[in-house]
């Protein structure tokens, strides 16, 4: 039976080709848009999602306050109010999960005949819990190591490029500032930030060994700022007040007095971000979808046509004992060949767009299995939902008015 | 040789509704047609002839009166029982043939199996078995458009005597073709008739065709004005 129908759909949408080639175009076109923009959102989202995970999760940084000297304000982290024992405090905070007290500065740094500039961190072993880095090579230095000051480093990426080349640089001295550090490991490659920052050009040391041995401070036992990783997404706001509360109070601040400290919601903005790139990608969707639907109104526009022009034979069918289920799934099969084979070269059509843009236009894109199937089956729902209306009127065509159909 | 009615009519009426009101076209109309009958109808146009032979196949129902085929009453089916009394009990043949254009003779004449779900092979067979008696068996692969009009209603024959049915409505079958070809189509509706004896119901207005029946039933106005034998006088009125 089905078998009978779809030869006979074969034949009937053979005979009309440039028709049914054209009605295709439309459902082609349609699939092919939604292919392709889902395939550009989502690479977008891929992208912000990826330096999001670089970033670390459910981040705050906490940074010390500005001060006013004689009139002139300096930027936040320049003062001197934020302690090491603040970083303890904070740990002991239900809703944190791990602190890292930072205390950065810039420095030479020499190995062999190789120099460079870049960033050094002093901070604790927990640094790389809370940014979710690890490394490629060595081990992490210990609380042992913070505890005594021990010279040793983490080097990122860049700077093992520019010191070693390819070198193997684990257990090799370099000379930060001078004085002789033992790289213990690499950390692996983390890419740029969201603000286009390298972060693999860093080198990160212990925080006693960098306020004691390297920076120096007037006010030991300050850091610039601190690091903190809420235990979860949904703990975040809880996190930042009960951070806020804690600090004014270790700091003395009375009821009414400005913060002398600054907790900023990292992952607010990277959030942000993702957001966008999914609505980004859910607007691309639902534009290419117009023309998909629209290639479905061409269906049901064919289609009606095509059972006016067969009302002569939906009369013959009906006499020799078609009955109008059989009518209805006739042509209803020929709306679903139409739009699942128009969807099948749509696929095509968005797959290889996609690649194209990705090789030309140097984007990324991410095609998934299920975007496909999700279209596949729109596709299939498009033929059944345009093609229901000619069907059933096809269906219920008065056989005897049909047969005198000229 | 008329058996156990195959076809009863009962006061039977039918009326159409026009913006006019409504026209009458049946009116009281009371006929029996026992298995193995060939009857041929008759009448001037507009006399009722085509509404009572689409209510015959199923493809009308009454305005009131009942309907009895094989002792069943056509009334009380559903549309899905009507299309399976139309595909296995009844064969129609037009007198424009009705081919479908796009499928060759043989799927054709095999459509109305695909409506009872007989599989394919089962399907061709018997299509090729009545193409053969209809004297086209080497036309298979032939599309209509490649035949005569003869030829074209002779397929018409077989699509209709492929479910074997017991019973042959034919609309003006001869009403298309030249004398010669309409002599060779009426015998084979004769030869169905005495050697499978397949009822037929024959509408015609030519009396030389009429004259192929046994009973020629006559219609002025939507009723009945003359049933019994064939009768040159009959037929000649009926053209007056």
């Amino acid at each position: 039976m089905i078998g009978a129908m779809l030869s006979e759909a074969w034949y009937a949408m053979r005979a009309n080709r440039l028709r049914t080639f054209l009605t295709m175009l439309g459902m082609m076109i349609g699939v092919g848009a939604v292919v392709l923009m889902t395939a550009i959102g989502q690479g977008a989202q891929f992208v912000v999602d990826e330096s999001i995970a670089a970033m670390g999760s459910n981040l705050f940084i906490v940074l010390s306050g500005s001060t006013t000297s004689g009139g002139v304000r300096t930027g936040g982290g320049a003062a001197p109010t934020l302690t090491v024992t603040d970083a303890e405090a904070l740990a002991g905070l239900p809703t944190i999960s791990a602190v890292a007290p930072m205390q950065p500065g810039s420095a030479q740094v020499v190995y062999g005949s190789n120099n460079w500039s870049t960033g050094v961190s002093g901070t604790l072993p927990s640094y790389l819990d809370v940014r979710a880095w690890r490394l490629s090579a060595g081990y992490p230095f210990t609380d042992s190591d913070v505890r005594s000051a021990t010279r040793v480093a983490l080097l990122g990426q860049t700077v093992v490029k520019n010191l070693f080349g390819d070198e193997d640089p684990v257990g090799k001295t370099i000379r930060i500032r001078q004085s002789p550090f033992v790289v213990v490991g690499v950390l692996a490659a983390k890419g740029q930030s969201l603000n286009g920052q390298d972060q693999d050009d860093t080198i990160v040391i212990p925080l006693t060994t960098a306020q004691r041995k390297l920076f120096g401070t007037q006010f030991p036992g300050t850091v610039r700022y601190v690091m903190a990783q809420a235990a979860s997404l949904q703990a975040m706001p809880a996190a930042q007040q009960e951070m806020t509360q804690l600090l004014r109070q270790r700091h003395h601040i009375r009821e009414g007095a400005d913060n002398d400290f600054d907790v900023r919601n990292l992952t607010a903005v990277a959030n942000t971000a993702a957001e966008t790139s999914r609505v980004m990608t859910m607007m691309l969707g639902a534009i290419a979808s117009i023309s998909l639907l629209v290639g479905g109104i061409g269906i049901m526009n064919i289609m009606l046509v095509s059972v006016t022009e067969r009302t002569r034979e939906i009369g013959i069918r009906v006499a020799i004992g078609a009955r109008e289920r059989d009518i209805r799934l006739q042509f209803l099969l020929e709306a679903i060949i139409i739009s699942v084979a128009g969807c099948f070269v749509g696929v095509l059509i968005g797959v290889g767009g996609a690649v194209l843009v990705n090789l030309f236009a140097q984007m990324a894109v991410v095609i998934t299995m299920s975007s496909i199937v999700v279209a596949f089956l729109v596709a299939a729902g498009v033929g059944i939902f345009f093609g229901f209306y000619p069907a059933n009127k096809a269906a219920r065509l008065n056989p005897i008015e049909a047969l005198r159909y000229q | 040789m008329a058996d156990a009615p195959v076809i009863r009519i009962e006061h039977l009426f039918k009326q159409y509704e026009t913006a006019a009101g409504p026209v009458p076209v049946l009116k009281d109309l009371s006929l029996a047609i026992g298995a193995g009958e060939f009857v041929t109808i008759m009448g001037p146009s507009g006399s009722g002839k085509s509404t009572f032979m689409n209510i015959l196949g199923c493809l009308d129902v009454p305005t009131s009166g009942a309907y009895l085929l094989n002792g069943q009453d056509v009334g009380k089916l559903g549309k899905d029982e009507l299309a399976r009394l139309r595909n296995d009990v009844i064969g129609f043949v037009f007198q424009g043939f009705n081919l479908l254009p796009r499928a060759n003779l043989l799927d054709n004449v095999a459509l109305p199996l695909v409506y009872c779900r007989v599989e394919k092979n089962e399907r061709i067979k018997r299509a090729n078995e009545v193409l053969q008696k209809v004297g086209l068996g080497s036309y298979g692969k032939s599309r209509p458009n490649q035949i005569s009009g003869g030829q074209q209603q002779r397929v018409a024959i077989a699509r209709a005597l492929v479910n074997r049915p017991r019973l042959i409505l034919a609309d003006e079958p001869t009403g298309n073709l030249d004398t010669g070809t309409s002599r060779e189509i009426m015998s084979i509706f004769s030869q169905l008739n005495q050697e499978e004896g397949i009822t037929i119901v024959l509408v015609t207005h030519e009396p030389d065709i009429a004259s192929y029946a046994k009973r020629l039933v006559h219609f002025v106005d939507g009723r009945v004005t003359h049933d019994g034998a064939v009768s040159r006088q009959v037929m000649v009125e009926a053209h007056a």
